[in-house]
C-alpha cells in the first residue's frame, strides 16, 4: 500500500456563475520514503492539491474525490482527526518565510509548539528539543536564535526554520510547496540539499511543488506535470527530463534560460498566457496554446504510455529528443 | 528606553505649549468680555474698569500669556473666578467623577467589543457576523445622550432601580457611587464598543489571511487554538491603536454625558465654565485634557511595543 | 428592476442606506412647502398630548405638533450636513491636495497641523467655539465643519500621493504639465470616489455632532425646530411625556444610519480590493 494515494481528486471553487473546476480527477500515489515532484505554472492547481490532501483548503472551496493517507480517506476524516494528523505525520513547508512565521512569538517557541501539541512534552523540554532542531537545520547558535524573533533572521534562516517546524515531530509525508521559489539562489541550493538529507535521515516522503525544473531534477524520484487543474505527464524524473512527451511540457522545458542557452537554442516562450480555470477548453487543458492542437484535442486526449511507469495524456505524444 | 521616554515627555511638552497658545489666544478673539458677563450689562463703566484690573483684562494679551504659563510650571493653574477657589483644586475634585467614569467606560466597551468583534470575524458573513454589524451600525448611529435618556427611562423611571443623575459623593460609600455611575459609563461605553467591535472584526480577519496562520494551522493547532495563539495578539494592534484614537471622543462624549446625568465631573465644569465665561477655568481644563490625550498616546506606545517584538527597538 | 434586485443582493447596506435617504430627503423636501401643522404654533391647550389621530406622534410642552416639529428638523440636519461637510470636503481636498502636489515642508507642516487637530479634544472645541461666539446654527455648522477638516485634508493627501506614483502622472508630468493642471486633470478624479464615501460618512457625523452641541444648548435656536433641542427640551418631561423623548432620537439615529449605510456601500462599490475581498 503506497503512504499517500490521491484518487480522482477535484477541487471546485463555489462562485456566482456556478461551480468553477480548478482541479481535475487528479490521481496519482507517493510511496514510503520517495520523492515526487509536482510541476507547473502558477494557477496549475498544484498548490490547491498540497492544500487538500492538508486538509486546509480556503473557505469555499471544495473538494472531491479521495485522498488516502496510510489507508485512512483524509476527505472523509473529521477535523479533530486532520489536526491530529496534520504536524505530526503530515507536514508542509509554504513558499513565503517572510510571513509564515509568527512575528509576535519567539522561533524556538513556535517549533516547540508542534512538540507539545503532538508529543505532550512540557515548555522547558520541548524549547530545548526546539533548539537542537534548529541546530540540526544549520542554524548557527540555535540555542540563541531560537530566543529570536522572526523579524531578526534572513530569509534564508526563517526557510530553515519553517523546515524544523515542519520537521519536528518527524512526520511520514513533507509537502514542500515552492520551498525555494522566495529565496537567493545560493541559498536556494542549500535547502534543497538540506531537504534532501532530512528527508533520507528520517525516511520520509517528500511531495515537492515547483515551478523550477532545476529543483525538480535534483530531488525528485518522480514527476508529474500539472497544466489547467490537470496532470499532463508524469514518470520517472529521469525518463520524463529525457523524453518529454507532452507538448506542454516540451514547451515548459524550451523556456528554461539557462538550458536553452547551454544547448545553443533561442529560448521559445509559450505562445498566450494561461487561461483562467473558467476558460478552460473541454478536453486537453492545453488546447488553444499547443502548436498540434487540433479539434480532436476538444474531447478528453487518453493517458498513453511512453516507457514504463511513464505517461501523457496527449493524441500526439511523440517524444521529443 | 530612556531615550524614548524623554522624547515622549518633550512631544508632550511640546503639544501642550502649542495647545495652550491656541486656547489662550482663541478665547482672546473670541467676543465676550468675562467682566462684563460677570457685572451685567447695567454695571457702571468704573467697576468694570476695576474688575478687569483685578482679573488683569487691562495687561496685554502676550504679558497675561506669559503669566499664565509661568504660573502653570510652578504648579499653580490660578484662581476660578465663579468658584473663587483654586483650579487646581477644582480640577482634582471633578476628575474624581471623570477619571472613574471614563475608566469604567473604555473597561466595558473593551469587553463587549472584542468577544463580539472576534466572534463576527470567526463567523464571517454568517448569522453571527450580520448579527454583530447590525449591533454596530445601530451602536455608531444612536446618539449617546439619547441613549442615555432611554436607559434613564428604563432603569430609573420604570424600574427604579438606579438613580436617574446627580453624584452622591465619594464619600457615601462605593455602592451609592458606582450606582449613580453605572448607566452613564453604559451610555458612554456603547458607541465605544461598536467602533471598537468593527475595528476588531476587521483586524482578525486581516489576520486571519495571514500566511503564518495557515502555518499553525497546518501544526495541528485547532481553529480556536489558532485564534487564541496566533490571531489574537497580532489582531490586538490597531485595536489598541483605535482605542488610543477614540480616547479624544471619549472625553467629548463624557462632556455630553455628565451633563445628561447632571454628573459634577471635568465636562459639567468645563460646560459651566464656558456659559460664565470663568475663562482661567476653561483655559485649565482643555490644557489637562489635550494632556490626558497625549499621555493615553504614550501609554498605546507601550503596548505596541508589548504586543509586537518588531516595534521593540523603535523604542528602546 | 433587475438592477435593483442585483444591487440589492451584492450590497445590501447600500440599497438600505439609499432608499433611507431618499426618504428623508423627501420629507425634509415636503417640509417646506407643507407639515400638517405650522411648526411654530403654541397652542398650550393641547400641550404634552399623547399620540392621536390629530397628532400622529403628540404634542410637546408648548402643545406644538411634534411630526411636523420632526419634519423641521430634518432640514435642519440636512442643512448642518451640506455646509458643515461642504466646508470639511473643499477645505481639507485642497490642502490634502497640495501637500500631496508640493511634498516637503509644507507637506509636513499641513499634516502636524492635522495631526494636532485630530489629538485636540474636537467636540470641547467646538463647544468652546460655540459658547463663546455665542450659541446658534452657523457657529455650530462652522464649528464642526473646521474639525472636518483635518479628515479631508489626511483623506485626500494619502490618496493623491498614490496617484502621483502612478504611470499617467509620470506621463502627464513628462509632457511638460504643471502640478496645478495635473492635480486638477488626473489627481482630484482619481481620488472623487473615495472623497464622496468619507463625506457621507462625515454627514452623518456631523448630524450626531449637530445633534449633542443642540442638546447642549449650543446649536440650533428657538424657534429654529432641531432634533437635538427637541431631545433637551423632552428631558424635562420625561416622567409625563417620556414618548417626546423617544422620537427625535430615533430620528437622529434613523438619519445617522442612512447615511452611514451609504457610506459603506458606496466604499464597497468604490474600492476595488474591498470588492474583492467581498466575491
Amino acid at each position: 500500500m503506497s503512504l499517500l494515494e490521491v484518487d480522482r481528486l477535484s477541487i471546485g471553487l463555489a462562485g456566482e456563475a456556478g461551480t468553477i473546476r480548478l482541479v481535475r480527477e487528479v490521481s496519482f500515489a507517493i510511496e514510503r520514503g520517495e520523492t515526487l515532484g509536482i510541476v507547473g505554472e502558477s494557477g496549475s492547481g498544484k498548490s490547491l492539491t498540497a492544500l487538500a490532501i492538508m486538509g486546509l483548503l480556503p473557505r469555499g472551496a471544495i473538494a472531491s474525490g479521495r485522498v488516502v493517507f496510510d489507508g485512512e480517506n483524509l476527505l472523509a476524516a473529521g477535523e479533530s482527526r486532520l489536526c491530529a494528523l496534520r504536524g505530526d505525520r503530515i507536514a508542509m513547508v509554504f513558499q513565503e518565510p517572510m510571513t509564515s512565521l509568527n512575528p509576535v512569538h519567539r522561533i524556538g517557541d513556535q517549533v516547540a509548539e508542534s512538540l507539545r501539541l503532538h508529543r505532550g512534552m512540557a515548555r522547558g523540554q520541548a524549547f530545548r528539543e526546539a533548539a537542537a532542531l534548529l541546530d540540526r537545520v544549520g542554524i548557527p547558535q540555535a540555542a540563541s536564535r531560537a530566543l529570536a524573533y522572526p523579524h531578526e533572521l534572513s530569509g534564508g534562516q526563517r526557510q530553515r526554520a519553517m523546515i524544523a517546524i515542519a520537521l519536528a515531530c518527524r512526520p511520514a509525508l513533507l509537502i514542500a510547496d515552492e520551498p525555494t521559489s522566495a529565496l537567493d539562489v545560493t541559498v536556494q541550493a542549500q535547502i534543497v540539499r538540506l531537504l534532501r538529507d532530512l528527508a533520507d535521515e528520517i525516511g520520509m516522503a517528500l511531495l515537492l511543488i515547483s515551478h523550477d525544473l532545476g529543483v525538480i531534477g535534483l530531488l525528485a524520484d518522480r514527476v508529474q506535470v500539472m497544466y489547467g487543474g490537470r496532470i499532463v505527464e508524469a514518470g520517472a524524473t529521469k525518463d520524463v527530463f529525457r523524453h518529454r512527451a507532452h507538448p506542454y511540457t516540451q514547451g515548459l522545458f524550451a523556456a528554461v534560460p539557462t538550458r536553452a542557452a547551454r544547448k545553443g537554442r533561442r529560448l521559445v516562450a509559450i505562445p498566450g498566457a494561461v487561461p483562467k480555470p473558467e476558460q478552460l477548453p473541454p478536453g486537453c487543458p492545453f488546447y488553444g496554446r499547443c502548436p498540434k492542437g487540433v479539434e480532436r484535442c476538444l474531447s478528453e486526449p487518453p493517458a498513453v504510455a511512453i516507457g514504463e511507469r511513464h505517461h501523457a495524456h496527449c493524441f500526439f505524444t511523440d517524444a521529443a529528443p | 528606553m530612556i531615550a524614548f521616554c524623554l522624547r515622549r515627555v518633550a512631544m508632550l511638552l511640546i503639544t501642550l505649549l502649542a495647545a495652550s497658545a491656541v486656547v489662550f489666544f482663541v478665547l482672546e478673539v473670541l467676543p465676550g468680555d468675562p467682566a462684563l458677563v460677570m457685572l451685567g450689562t447695567e454695571a457702571q463703566p468704573e467697576t468694570l474698569a476695576a474688575l478687569r484690573r483685578q482679573l488683569g483684562l487691562d495687561r496685554p494679551a502676550g504679558e497675561r500669556y506669559l503669566v499664565w504659563i509661568a504660573g502653570l510650571i510652578v504648579g499653580d493653574l490660578g484662581l476660578s473666578v465663579t468658584y473663587q477657589v483654586p483650579v487646581a483644586q477644582l480640577i482634582v475634585e471633578r476628575f474624581a467623577i471623570t477619571g472613574p467614569l471614563a475608566a469604567i467606560a473604555i473597561a466595558l466597551s473593551t469587553a463587549l467589543a472584542i468577544p463580539l468583534g472576534v466572534l463576527a470575524a470567526a463567523r464571517h458573513r454568517r448569522l453571527g457576523d450580520v448579527g454583530v454589524m447590525t449591533f454596530t451600525q445601530f451602536g455608531v448611529a444612536v446618539p449617546n445622550f439619547w441613549f442615555a435618556l432611554l436607559l434613564v427611562l428604563l432603569f430609573s423611571i420604570n424600574l427604579g432601580w438606579l438613580p436617574a443623575g446627580g453624584f452622591p459623593g465619594w464619600s457615601a460609600g462605593l455602592g451609592p457611587a458606582f450606582a449613580a455611575l453605572t448607566l452613564p459609563a453604559v451610555a458612554l461605553a456603547l458607541p465605544q464598543a461598536a467602533i471598537l467591535a468593527r475595528v476588531a472584526r476587521s483586524a482578525v480577519l486581516d489576520t486571519l489571511g495571514e500566511d503564518y496562520v495557515r502555518t499553525a494551522r497546518a501544526k495541528g493547532l485547532t481553529q480556536g487554538a489558532t485564534l487564541r495563539r496566533h490571531v489574537l495578539r497580532n489582531a490586538m494592534i490597531p485595536v489598541v491603536t483605535i482605542m488610543g484614537l477614540q480616547f479624544s471622543f471619549l472625553l467629548a462624549g463624557a462632556i455630553i454625558i455628565e451633563n445628561v446625568f447632571y454628573l459634577p465631573g471635568l465636562g459639567r465644569l468645563v460646560f459651566q465654565a464656558i456659559s460664565q465665561r470663568d475663562l482661567i477655568v476653561v483655559k485649565d481644563i482643555v490644557l489637562v485634557l489635550a494632556a490626558m490625550v497625549v499621555l493615553i498616546n504614550f501609554v498605546v506606545d507601550l503596548l505596541y511595543a508589548a504586543l509586537d517584538p518588531r516595534l521593540r527597538r523603535a523604542v528602546s | 428592476m433587475i438592477a435593483a434586485g442585483f444591487a440589492w443582493r451584492r450590497h445590501p447596506p447600500l440599497v438600505i442606506g439609499g432608499v433611507l435617504t431618499l426618504a428623508l430627503i423627501a420629507i425634509a423636501a415636503l417640509s417646506l412647502v407643507w407639515t400638517p401643522y405650522p411648526v411654530t404654533e403654541l397652542a398650550i391647550a393641547r400641550r404634552l398630548q399623547s399620540p392621536s389621530a390629530a397628532h400622529w406622534l403628540g404634542t410637546d410642552q408648548f402643545g406644538r405638533d411634534v411630526l411636523s416639529m420632526l419634519m423641521a428638523g430634518s432640514r435642519n440636519s440636512f442643512a448642518v450636513g451640506f455646509v458643515a461637510v461642504g466646508i470639511g470636503l473643499v477645505c481639507g481636498t485642497t490642502l490634502g491636495a497640495f501637500a500631496a502636489a508640493r511634498r516637503g515642508w509644507i507637506d509636513d507642516a499641513v499634516m502636524r497641523l492635522a495631526d494636532f487637530t485630530f489629538a485636540f479634544p474636537a467636540v470641547i472645541s467646538a463647544i468652546m467655539i460655540t459658547a463663546l461666539a455665542g450659541p446658534g446654527a452657523i457657529n455650530a455648522i462652522v464649528a464642526i465643519g473646521i474639525f472636518t477638516i483635518p479628515v479631508f485634508a489626511r483623506l485626500a493627501r494619502g490618496a493623491a500621493l498614490q496617484v502621483w506614483s502612478r504611470e499617467f502622472v509620470l506621463a502627464a508630468r513628462a509632457a511638460g504639465k504643471g502640478a496645478p493642471r495635473i492635480t486638477l486633470e488626473h489627481v482630484l478624479p482619481n481620488i472623487a470616489g473615495l472623497l464622496v464615501v468619507q463625506a457621507t460618512i462625515q454627514f452623518a457625523l456631523a448630524i450626531l455632532a449637530e445633534a449633542g452641541l443642540s442638546y447642549l444648548g449650543l446649536g440650533a435656536q428657538p424657534p429654529q425646530a432641531s432634533w437635538g433641542k427637541m431631545l433637551y427640551e423632552a428631558q424635562t418631561f420625561m416622567q409625563r411625556a417620556p414618548l417626546l423623548a423617544i422620537f427625535p432620537g430615533a430620528a437622529i439615529a434613523v438619519a445617522v444610519l442612512a447615511f452611514n449605510l451609504l457610506g459603506d456601500g458606496l466604499r464597497d462599490l468604490v474600492d476595488p480590493r474591498l470588492r474583492r475581498a467581498r466575491a
